[in-house]
Formats: structure tokens, C-alpha cells, sequence
């Protein structure tokens, strides 16, 4: 049944205000920009600047509060807990994120290896980062307990040692601890996209290498390091950051004890704004983060700029 | 040496199996097991009656004798569990939704129309995917409870679209970025709108990456945890992952089994889901950083 359409006469298009407006690119993109641009200036961009402001002023929670200018600044100076969270961010971050990248980098050229089930390695290496970090806190905090924990219960059998450790009672052994929660965590985030960079990279540079006689150092050193820098820069730079503003396997292993001494900024300015209701406090804390993230984002701005000049894209 | 989508044999046949174990397999098994134990423990313990969990001498501790449900039950029918799962589900939901269809619009806007100064709105959309919630969730606090959200799932819902709409719309702007321009030049000249374009032209031919945002978000949602415990203060509001550390445990009484099933539980739905679309969340993790 094949009907030919008759032929319609077409209405002559009316060129009203409206439509030429439609027609125009800047116009209509402006229109595709208000919902995103309404939802990040009224819950990210107005917060950001709420932040600073409430940083300056003595606001507890359900009172307005008054500017004070930086008094909340001058007594957190004093403050030995704050210096003690800095002192643990500090750390947290150093430790954590140099394992990070040592195991990540390492497990990423084991999976760059040829496996077999290898999509099924892959997919079961993600887990850690695909599952609610605080649901595995939880397990975290089991296997740390101070009378069940597994790892002393396999150290005692083992001969090694004759008392449960305990983990989370003592500062250093409850900072190494969310250390290794946070390695834990982490690793999987680095080595995927670690993974990613390393396939992008030409099997003949290695051939090459390899007739020119190159040892497996040597082709590491010299081919896989330098060919993978850039995505280095940015995954360390996210993974700094996110670690750096860590809160929630902080707060659900230790909650910032034993006496603070696993506070990171984050979970104490919580614990000063919303459990002390001192909301101006809190905020100041959170203010002293931003000048580490903005060394941070600023790295991470250099290595982009650095991959962009190496693939030969504009910019 | 040799990468995943390169068929060619290399240099591997020169190594033996025995060398190539000791290299490869066996450091690879090391992290496989440091990286699933928590699991493997977490599954252990919801499935252990409680005269197994604190027995070590009498039991070995890795294995389950008598399995039970014990756990499970009491989790969903004496404790608000379901609700906070329903909760989870709604605000990961709806979050999500919001998120992608602004994303969409956005990244379009941005990569497409060129309007002025779309590069520079591409770039603080970028910066705002920077900006981490534990610097955010004081002053957000304090504008929830203005606007007399606070205690809602509204309040979730329209809070987390500001971790995901900058990481979505990144994202899409790359996926764009790879559909030829000369298609939407042919709809163009045939009279189609941009609005007809974007629906019947860009949208289908990015779909998978308008996926890979999508499953994303729905994960960075269900995870998410500062919100919701700054925001959300009684228990029927709550969300899985705050319901479970603050109401599982009554002063110094932990409840163990119940808050392993609640981890266990609280996960399932994720990795359900992860591993159907396992390929698209690696492409939005990877793809995202390599911008």
C-alpha cells in the first residue's frame, strides 16, 4: 500500500521574536544551561560562599550568629586539636596515597599482563571502590575489633604474637589502621585508571625496546613511566583530594578517637559544627582545607595541560 | 608485554608457566585476596549464628557451621531497614534522574551550541566536580534548614545533584564530543530543531555514555554518606549506609550480626548492578579522568 503523500503546502514560516530566538545558539544554549546552572549555583556555588562567610562569624546552629572576623581562626591556632587533625590529615593522605599508587601501579601492570579471565579480574578488582565505603567500614571495624579480630586470632596461631592487638585503642595503631581501610579503598580507583593509560600505550615501543636488547627495568623505566606521567598527575591529584577530604571511614571505624588521634579536618569540623552545634567553628576548620586543594586542583590543571601538549590537541 | 586489544602473541611464549607464576599469578592472587577478605568476612558474619561470632576457640572462625537467617530477619523486621532502603532507593533514584536530564542539557549546550563563553562555563562546571561535600555540607546545613527541607528525602535529593551533575556532565561533554558534526549538519538543513537533534540524533547515539553516567551516579548516590547524616536526623528518613552506624549500635552494645547483614545487604543492590554494566562504569570512571 503505498499512498503517496499529496503534496502540503507549507505555511510560511511566521519569523516572530520567539522563534528567531529559538534559532539562535546563544539564546537556545542558555536555555539548556538553566537547570544545571540553577541547581549548582543555589546548592554549590551560594554554599561555597556561605562557607567563607560563616567561617568569620560565632553562628551556632539554630542562632544567627555575628561577624567576628577571624577570631575563629586565631583560636583554632591555639588550638592543640586542630593541629593534631592537621598533623593526621597530613599523614593520612602522605601514607595512604603513596601506597595507593605503589600498589596500584603494580596491580595495574599485573592486569595488563595476558590472563585468562581477565574482564572477570577486572570487574572483581573494582569492588572495594563500587560498594558503599561506609558498608565495608563496617567490616573493617569487625575485623579491627579488640577481642574478635580476625588478624590476631590468625597472628596468635601463628606464633607470632601472644596478645590480641589492639587496634583501634591506641593512636598508632588505630592511625595505621584507616590507613590500610583507606588503602584498601583506594587501590582499586588507581589501578583501573592506571589500566586504562597502559593500553593506550603501543605494544611496538616494547618491541622495539626489546630488540634493542632492553631489560624488563629498563623498558618500565623508560617507556611505560614516561608514556604514563600524565595520567599519573591527574589520577594521583583526584586521588589526594579524596583522600585528603576523607570523612566517612574516619567517622564510621573510629569516629576521630582514640583521644583524636585519628581526627582528619574533616571529621573534627563535623564534630565541632553539627554534634557542638558551633556552626562558625566548623566552617572556619573547613575554609583551612581549601588552600591543600587548591595546590591540589592546580596540580591536576598542570597535568592536564602537560598530557594535552604531549598528544599534539589544541590547547 | 602485550595490551588487552592486541591479539598478538608477543614475547609471552618465551616464559615459562612456572616463571610467569611466580610474577604474575602469584601477586595478583596476594591483592585479590587482600581486596575481597573484608568481603568474604562480611558475608561470613551475617550468615553465623552469635555463639559461632564469639566463639573463636570452640569454631573456626572462617567458616560458618550452623548458617542462619537470624540476622537478616531481625535487620528487616525489627528495625527500620526497609525504610531506609526504600529511602535509599527514591533519593538515588530521583537524584539521579535530575542529574542526567540537567547533565544532558548542559553538556549539550556546552559542546554543541557553542554559545559564548561556553568554554569558560565547561571549565567551572569542571572545578565544581572539584569541590569535595565535607567542605560543603556545613553552609549547606545551614541553607537546607532555611528552606525547611531538613529531615527530607527533598533534601537529599536536591543536595546530591551537586556532586553529580559536574561529574555527568564532564562525562557527556566527552561522549559529544565523538558524534560527527555533519549528522546534525543533515538535520539542520532538513529543518529538524535543535531540541529534535538532541532527541532523535545525539541522544541515541550517546547512549552508552549517557548509561555509564547514569549507573554512575545511581552508585555515587547510594554511597553517598555526609549528607545524609547531616541532614537527615530521624530514623525512618534515614538512608542504608547512616541508618545502619547509627542505629545498629545501642551506646556500647554492637549489634554484629545485624550490622553485617545491613553491609551486606546494603551493597548487593550496587554490585548487581555494577556487574551488568561493569564496561560502562569502567568507560565512565576511566573516560572522566582521562578528560
Amino acid at each position: 500500500m503505498a499512498v503517496m503523500a499529496e503534496p502540503v503546502a507549507v505555511p510560511a514560516r511566521r519569523s516572530s521574536l520567539w522563534t528567531r530566538a529559538f534559532e539562535s545558539r546563544h539564546f537556545l544554549g542558555a536555555m539548556f544551561m538553566v537547570p544545571a546552572v540553577a541547581i549548582l549555583i543555589l546548592f554549590l556555588a551560594y554554599p561555597l560562599a556561605l562557607g567563607f562567610w560563616l567561617g568569620m562569624t560565632d553562628t551556632k546552629i539554630g542562632g544567627a550568629g555575628r561577624f567576628i572576623g577571624f577570631q575563629n581562626f586565631v583560636s583554632l591556632a591555639k588550638d592543640s586539636v586542630f593541629w593534631l587533625s592537621v598533623f593526621n590529615t597530613i599523614f593520612y593522605t602522605v601514607t595512604a596515597s603513596a601506597v595507593k599508587f605503589a600498589i596500584g601501579l603494580y596491580l595495574a601492570l599485573l592486569l595488563n599482563e595476558r590472563l585468562p579471565f581477565k574482564s572477570m579480574i577486572r570487574a572483581i578488582v573494582l569492588l572495594p571502590f563500587v560498594v558503599p565505603t561506609v558498608l565495608s567500614a563496617i567490616a573493617f571495624w569487625w575485623i579491627y575489633d579488640s577481642q574478635f579480630s580476625i588478624i590476631s586470632w590468625v597472628l596468635i596461631k601463628a606464633g607470632l604474637i601472644t596478645r590480641y592487638i589492639d587496634f583501634l585503642g591506641d593512636p598508632w595503631n588505630a592511625r595505621w589502621s584507616v590507613v590500610a581501610a583507606n588503602i584498601w579503598r583506594g587501590v582499586p580507583f588507581v589501578a583501573i585508571t592506571l589500566l586504562a593509560g597502559l593500553q593506550t600505550i603501543s605494544p611496538s615501543l616494547y618491541e622495539a625496546a626489546n630488540l634493542d636488547g632492553a631489560t624488563n627495568m629498563q623498558r618500565f623505566r623508560h617507556i611505560t613511566l614516561p608514556m604514563l606521567s600524565p595520567i599519573i598527575a591527574v589520577v594521583m591529584t583526584f586521588s589526594v583530594l579524596m583522600t585528603f577530604t576523607d570523612f566517612q571511614l574516619i567517622y564510621t571505624i573510629t569516629r576521630g578517637g582514640p583521644i583524636n588521634s585519628t581526627h582528619l579536618m574533616a571529621t573534627l569540623s563535623f564534630q565541632r559544627a553539627i554534634t557542638g552545634g558551633n556552626l562558625g567553628e566548623g566552617a572556619a576548620i573547613s575554609n583551612a582545607m581549601i588552600p591543600f586543594l587548591v595546590a591540589a586542583i592546580l596540580l591536576s590543571f598542570f597535568g592536564l595541560q602537560r598530557s594535552r601538549w604531549q598528544q599534539g590537541g589544541r590547547d | 608485554m602485550s595490551t588487552a586489544d592486541d591479539q598478538s602473541v608477543g614475547m609471552d611464549y618465551l616464559e615459562s608457566f612456572p616463571r610467569k607464576f611466580l610474577r604474575v599469578y602469584l601477586p595478583l592472587g596476594l591483592i585479590m585476596v587482600f581486596l575481597l577478605f573484608p568481603f568474604y568476612w562480611m558475608t561470613v558474619a551475617t550468615f553465623k549464628p552469635d555463639a559461632e561470632m564469639y566463639d573463636y576457640e570452640k569454631y573456626n572462625p572462617f567458616w560458618i557451621v550452623h548458617p542462619t537467617f537470624e540476622h537478616i530477619t531481625k535487620l528487616f523486621f525489627e528495625t527500620d531497614y526497609p525504610l531506609w532502603m526504600w529511602n535509599t532507593v527514591i533519593v538515588s533514584v530521583c537524584s539521579t534522574f535530575i542529574s542526567l536530564f540537567a547533565s544532558v542539557c548542559a553538556a549539550y549546550a556546552i559542546e554543541r551550541l557553542r554559545y559564548k563563553g561556553s568554554r569558560y562555563v565547561g571549565l567551572a562546571i569542571f572545578l565544581g566536580y572539584l569541590v569535595p561535600p565535607s567542605i560543603l555540607f556545613i553552609p549547606l546545613a545551614a541553607i537546607v534548614f532555611q528552606l525547611g527541607l531538613f529531615d527530607g528525602n527533598l533534601a537529599l535529593i536536591l543536595t546530591y545533584p551537586t556532586f553529580l551533575i559536574p561529574f555527568c556532565t564532564w562525562l557527556l561533554m566527552g561522549y559529544f564530543r565523538t558524534i560527527p558534526y555533519e549528522l546534525e549538519e543533515c538535520a539542520l538543513i532538513d529543518g529538524a530543531t535543535r531540541l529534535q537533534i538532541l532527541m532523535k540524533i545525539t541522544l541515541p547515539l550517546s547512549l552508552p555514555g549517557v548509561i555509564s553516567a547514569g549507573i554512575f551516579a545511581f552508585t555515587l548516590s547510594w554511597n553517598e554518606f555526609i549528607y545524609a547524616l547531616t541532614f537527615i536526623s530521624s530514623s525512618e528518613n534515614k538512608t542504608i549506609p547512616v541508618g545502619a552506624i547509627t542505629e545498629l549500635v545501642n551506646g556500647d552494645v554492637y549489634h554484629w550480626g545485624a550490622l553485617m547483614a545491613a553491609a551486606l545487604t546494603g551493597s548487593v543492590p550496587v554490585v548487581i548492578l555494577y556487574s551488568f554494566f561493569v564496561e560502562y562504569y569502567v568507560s565512565a570512571m576511566t573516560g572522566a579522568v582521562k578528560e
